[in-house]
């Protein structure tokens, strides 16, 4: 390490730096440049297949009727607040048991300049209901499931009407999906095949927002410009952001470290627990809300069927290794707790499994597998840094207990079809929910309705009951019922939560702003540089 | 026999540097075969306390990420690189010779065959040919050595149909068909064997390259499976830890790489030294 | 010279032919099903299965088949799932990134071989002949994603005179007005000198890289012909009668010994072409090998059959018109045919 540092020292003198002009000088403190590992696969949040990084770029070129708003989190960094609703497109919106009221501002105008009214609105939240695929299902999330439920009362006035008591709808409202996009312009670009416009908006903008796109490369970089006139929240400071993509981890760290880079996401967990100590960067971790990463077993095939074998996978697990040699300490874990009982309102939460080997052979042998049996573990190739070394880890752990293990890579766009067919024995996953309530997560990951991140199968009407009663009550029933499906879910064990990843962002000194969102994607208008 | 050592000698003197690759070659022979039974821990085993440690009297060569000593895998790797290297040129020989033999020998139709495959492999640039079947075909070490074999395929069917065009009309040929001999005994009892010396140095060459790529398949994630030890995929690995200090990772499979390949290159070209008769003086 | 030409011309059509055949097998055997990608998250098996109906995934090989030459004929290579763009587009603006990087890594690797190759020759036996074979050795023996990796190291992270992998140019100038596609060549038509450095110095490295790997065919072939050549009669007529050394190298036996070094060319593309794949990885190039490795890890089909197709044509007509320019050459070879 020393001798690093004293290269560099000597090094600088002899350095030649790029040729930066004045003008270059100032535009680079001007401009934020954030390097990624993941470029953006569409402009549009409602196309089809649209990736994570697309919903950063519809995140900061859109405005939604409502956003949350802020709090500070334990560790003091600014934190999206879920408790807390506020004006973003719509100033003001009045409640009651059917429906929800927005009045809009009056002086927003998209990119073009075409005024934003209630008309916009309804097409946005129709197009997002219509096209099918994620947006249609999280808008089905919160109850927005039919454009019927949509109207313009006036030209600043829009209603919500609610197809029933879900208190999810209006969070909903503020999620990504949900963006006012400019009507008109889409209009001119649809045709009869094609009423949404869904050809012309993955490549081009109809947007209103903070933020607009001034180039993209697809593959390469998005540059964005800030738009001066926007005026559905305070006035972002950075004029110019440029998000670069480069596949490296090591290169984005180098550029980082060099001070060539501004902010990176997507480092690997060991990259960042040295930056941590780096007196260079400014490093923050937050946990992310509603998620695990976990190791699943398909209850539909033997001998996962056998509660007793799941709990032995669980007892087998090498936790402390994969917190310490997988993710260097850069998670929160979900393990190790004082019993397998639900300590609190809050998901995800510490069972009581640790690593027990002696235990987990007992318990194989109760099932009737003392010498143990042969099963695949399959991974997410998308994900290897950290699931190549989990799974041999877990290979290695649970060949103690005579569980003989073939490791099967899965390339990264068959992963989701291959969780669609359900019958792989044995994977590691992670699964997050933007909206954090306990029973949000485990309506899609344990309910019978058998959704695709349901990667267990698991089937059990006692279950559905308890998450049902959850989503549609408040108070003492709802804890009753959160209580009741948490235990179960320790019992049962389809699923065995590893740890609760972090989001890490490292960025230079004098980057101030970063917001955690639940989304997980970067909002630029909270970015401040110098 | 014995003239053959002599020139031998007589080559190995004029060059040193043959001797020497000669000597890695059975170094690297060794450790292929003994590797496993010398490595002093097992390739395998992971020791999280003991993770990304660098060199030192205990672990020669460091350890890496989970704790595994990299020496032992580097060692154990050997033995997989080697079998993946010696079964795609011999599998790579077996098809290239025996088709291009009957091409140069029999001429016509099976030529035009031979020769139209060859061009359609050759048409691509070899390195994403590889990529494109071992994508296809799946993510398996029998897959690489497949997918080399077929790359190498053309070079081995030319050098043989050129060889054994040459010895057609050759008296000793004429000889062996006349003594009754059918043809097949004839291409595989007599020219085969003639063409032997040049094909072991086309095995020597095609060595090295068959065994950089597997390790460039391995890099783009496309061969071996963790967490089997393999040079290719232990350079990949340690590459994520050569920006933050942690060379060893990367440096020592890619050394022991860079050696094996070196060697085969230097003992191919030794090999037609000693076999080209215009140096025999 | 026309008919030369054609002849080529037509032998190049059944290899074209097979390329295409091999390369619709090969990713319709790759794994992974782009409907239910494209279906979304908790898609139906319904909703899957329509999807794959509209793609024509659902139909049988053949028809497939002549499906995807339709395509072909009229330049669709299908859509990327991982960007999103048509695969043609992409293929079309990546190209001249990754051509750039190969051609000056190519008249790097010959500005250093060549002279090498001749040195080793005329120097036979020497030292320097044995130092010439284990530099050129040594430079294919390293795997050429290993060499990038260390070159990115150790002169940009520790010595910082290179500057950052980060793609062709430094993010804060502006890419020079698209002529060629040539970084290198539109900046200097436009009389953008930053610029040029700029592109010239992110080009180092990974050209570096590449020329290294490529240098031990191009050296060999050359001392190899260039020996040959100086063994043969005419030149020992030439020292006969009496002409300087350096007269005989460079005006007689260099310019016969450089014609086979043409042919060896095709080869080097070869080698090049693939090293290509591997330093666009390393270095975050923006060029075609990129694109198809990081669909390829996707199991993204269309980008990685249109980058193997590409390829290929790419290398066939490169290869005609090695023959074309060796025919130019060589009298010789007009003659014949």
């Amino acid at each position: 390490m020393k001798r690093r540092s004293f290269i560099k020292a000597t090094a600088v003198a002899t350095a030649t730096p790029a040729i930066w002009s004045e003008a270059k000088a100032q535009a680079r403190n001007e401009t934020l440049l954030i390097v990624g590992e993941s470029p953006p696969n569409s402009m549009d949040i409602h196309g089809v297949g649209a990736n994570r990084p697309a919903y950063e770029v519809s995140w900061n070129t859109h405005d939604r009727l409502i956003t949350y708003g802020a709090k500070k989190d334990a560790n003091g960094n600014d934190h999206y607040d879920y408790t807390k609703l506020e004006p973003e497109l719509a100033t003001d919106w009045n409640v009651t048991p059917t429906s929800a009221t927005f009045k809009l501002r009056r002086d927003a105008k998209f990119h073009d300049g075409t005024p934003i009214t209630a008309k916009d609105v309804k097409w946005s939240f129709d197009r997002a209901v219509t096209v099918g695929g994620f947006p249609t299902f999280q808008m089905a999330a919160g109850s927005l499931q039919k454009p019927e439920q949509f109207v313009v009362v006036d030209d600043y006035t829009f209603r919500v009407d609610f197809l029933r008591a879900d208190k999810l709808t209006l969070p909903d409202i503020g999620v990504p999906v949900p963006v006012i996009m400019n009507s008109e312009l889409c209009k001119k670009h649809a045709t009869a095949t094609d009423p949404w416009a869904m050809d012309w908006c993955k490549n081009n903008h109809a947007s209103g927002g903070a933020y607009k796109v001034e180039r993209w490369q697809p593959g390469q970089e998005v540059v964005y410009v800030r738009n001066d006139d926007w005026k559905a929240g305070p006035l972002p400071k950075v004029k110019r952001i440029i998000m670069r993509i480069i596949p490296s981890a090591g290169n984005r760290r180098a550029l980082l470290e060099r001070g060539d880079a501004d902010l990176s996401f997507d480092l690997p967990p060991k990259d960042f627990s040295e930056l941590k100590s780096s007196a260079k960067l400014t490093v923050i971790g937050t946990p992310i809300e509603n998620a695990m990463i976990y190791l699943g077993m398909n209850v539909t095939q033997k001998p996962f069927d056998n509660v007793k074998v799941r709990q032995a996978v669980a007892w087998a697990l090498p936790y402390q290794q994969i917190m310490d040699a997988v993710m260097f300490g850069q998670a929160i874990p979900l393990f190790g707790g004082a019993d397998n009982k639900f300590k609190g309102i809050y998901w995800p939460q510490k069972d009581g499994y640790a690593t027990d080997i002696a235990k987990a052979k007992a318990l194989m042998a109760e099932a009737g597998y003392p010498t143990g049996f042969e099963t695949t573990l399959s991974f997410d190739l998308g994900l290897a840094s950290t699931n190549e070394p989990l799974t041999v880890l877990v290979q290695e752990s649970l060949a103690q207990i005579g569980i003989k293990t073939t490791i099967n890579k899965v390339p990264g766009a068959n992963w989701r079809g291959e969780l669609l067919k359900k019958n792989m024995p044995m994977i590691t996953n992670a699964f997050g929910g933007w909206l954090n309530y306990p029973e949000y997560f485990f309506y899609w990951c344990y309910h019978g309705q058998n959704a695709v991140f349901n990667t267990m199968s698991y089937q059990n009407p006692a279950m559905d009951a308890l998450i049902d009663k959850a989503r549609f009550t408040t108070g003492p029933e709802y804890e009753a019922a959160v209580k009741g499906f948490i235990d179960m879910a320790f019992e049962e064990v389809p699923r065995v939560p590893i740890f609760q990843p972090l989001l890490n962002v490292a960025m230079q000194k004098n980057v101030t702003g970063y917001r955690y969102w639940f989304h997980r994607q970067l909002d630029y208008r909270q970015l401040a540089k110098g | 026999m014995l003239p053959l050592l002599r020139h031998a000698r007589y080559v190995l003197s004029e060059n040193p540097i043959t001797g020497l690759a000669f000597g890695l070659f059975a170094l690297f022979l060794i450790a292929g075969i003994f590797g496993p039974a010398l490595a002093p821990y097992n390739p395998l085993q992971s020791n999280s306390a003991m993770a990304l440690k660098p060199p030192s009297t205990a672990h020669w060569f460091g350890t890496d990420q989970l704790g595994r000593d990299i020496f032992s895998r580097v060692l154990v790797a050997t033995r997989l690189d080697l079998s993946i290297a010696f079964a795609s040129v011999i599998l790579a020989f077996l098809l290239g010779a025996l088709s291009g033999v009957a091409a140069g020998y029999f001429g016509g139709w099976t030529d035009r065959v031979v020769g139209r495959l060859a061009d359609t492999i050759m048409a691509f640039p070899l390195f994403v040919l590889a990529m494109g079947i071992v994508a296809a075909l799946g993510n398996k070490v029998i897959n690489i050595v497949i997918a080399t074999a077929i790359i190498n395929f053309p070079l081995y069917a030319r050098v043989a149909r050129a060889e054994a065009n040459v010895r057609r009309e050759a008296g000793f040929i004429e000889a062996a068909r006349l003594s009754g001999n059918g043809e097949a005994r004839v291409v595989l009892g007599h020219v085969l064997p003639n063409i032997m010396p040049i094909m072991m140095v086309q095995m020597s060459l095609t060595m090295g390259y068959a065994i950089l790529n597997a390790a460039g398949l391995s890099f783009i994630g496309l061969g071996v499976r963790p967490p089997d030890a393999e040079w290719g995929i232990m350079v990949a690995e340690g590459a994520n830890f050569i920006q933050s200090g942690e060379w060893w990772i990367a440096l020592f499979p890619g050394a022991a790489l860079m050696l094996a390949v070196f060697c085969f290159n230097l003992l191919g070209d030794g090999l037609r030294d000693i076999i080209d008769p215009r140096k025999r003086t | 010279m026309l008919k030369l030409l054609l002849s080529r011309l037509v032998t190049a059509i059944p290899s074209i032919i097979g390329v295409v055949i091999v390369t619709f097998m090969l990713t319709r055997l790759l794994p992974g099903d782009p409907a239910a990608y494209f279906a979304g998250l908790a898609a139906s098996p319904q909703a899957i299965a329509e999807i794959r109906a509209k793609l024509g995934l659902d139909k049988s090989l053949p028809e497939q088949f002549v499906a995807y030459i339709g395509d072909l004929l009229t330049g669709n290579l299908g859509s990327s799932l991982s960007t999103g763009q048509p695969v043609a587009t992409e293929i079309a603006t990546r190209l001249p990134a990754s051509a750039e990087l190969t051609l000056v890594a190519l008249i790097l690797a010959v500005g250093i071989a060549i002279p090498l190759g001749v040195l080793a020759a005329v120097k036979q036996g020497t030292w320097i002949d044995h130092l010439c074979r284990i530099v050129t050795t040594a430079g294919v023996s390293l795997p050429v994603f290993f060499t990038g990796l260390l070159f990115a190291y150790v002169f940009y992270y520790v010595l910082q005179i290179a500057p950052a992998p980060s793609g062709r140019l430094d993010v804060f100038l502006s890419p020079p007005s698209d002529i060629t596609g040539f970084y290198l060549i539109d900046s200097l038509l436009t009389g953008n000198l930053e610029t040029f450095w700029g592109a010239l110095k992110q080009l180092a490295l990974p050209a570096i890289s590449m020329a290294i790997f490529s240098l031990a065919p191009l050296a060999r072939m050359t001392r190899g012909s260039m020996l040959a050549v100086l063994g043969s009669d005419f030149i020992r007529t030439a020292r006969a009668s009496g002409l300087a050394p350096r007269t005989v190298v460079f005006a007689y036996a260099f310019r016969n010994a450089v014609l086979p070094v043409i042919t060896t060319l095709g080869m080097v593309f070869s080698f090049l072409l693939g090293a290509n794949v591997l330093v666009e990885t390393v270095f975050a190039w923006p060029g075609i090998g990129l694109y198809a490795v990081n669909a390829l890890i996707t199991s993204d089909y269309a980008p990685v059959q249109g980058f193997v197709l590409t390829m290929a044509v790419l290398y066939v007509a490169l290869n005609l018109l090695i023959d074309f320019v060796y025919g130019l050459v060589d009298p010789r070879v007009r003659l014949d045919s």
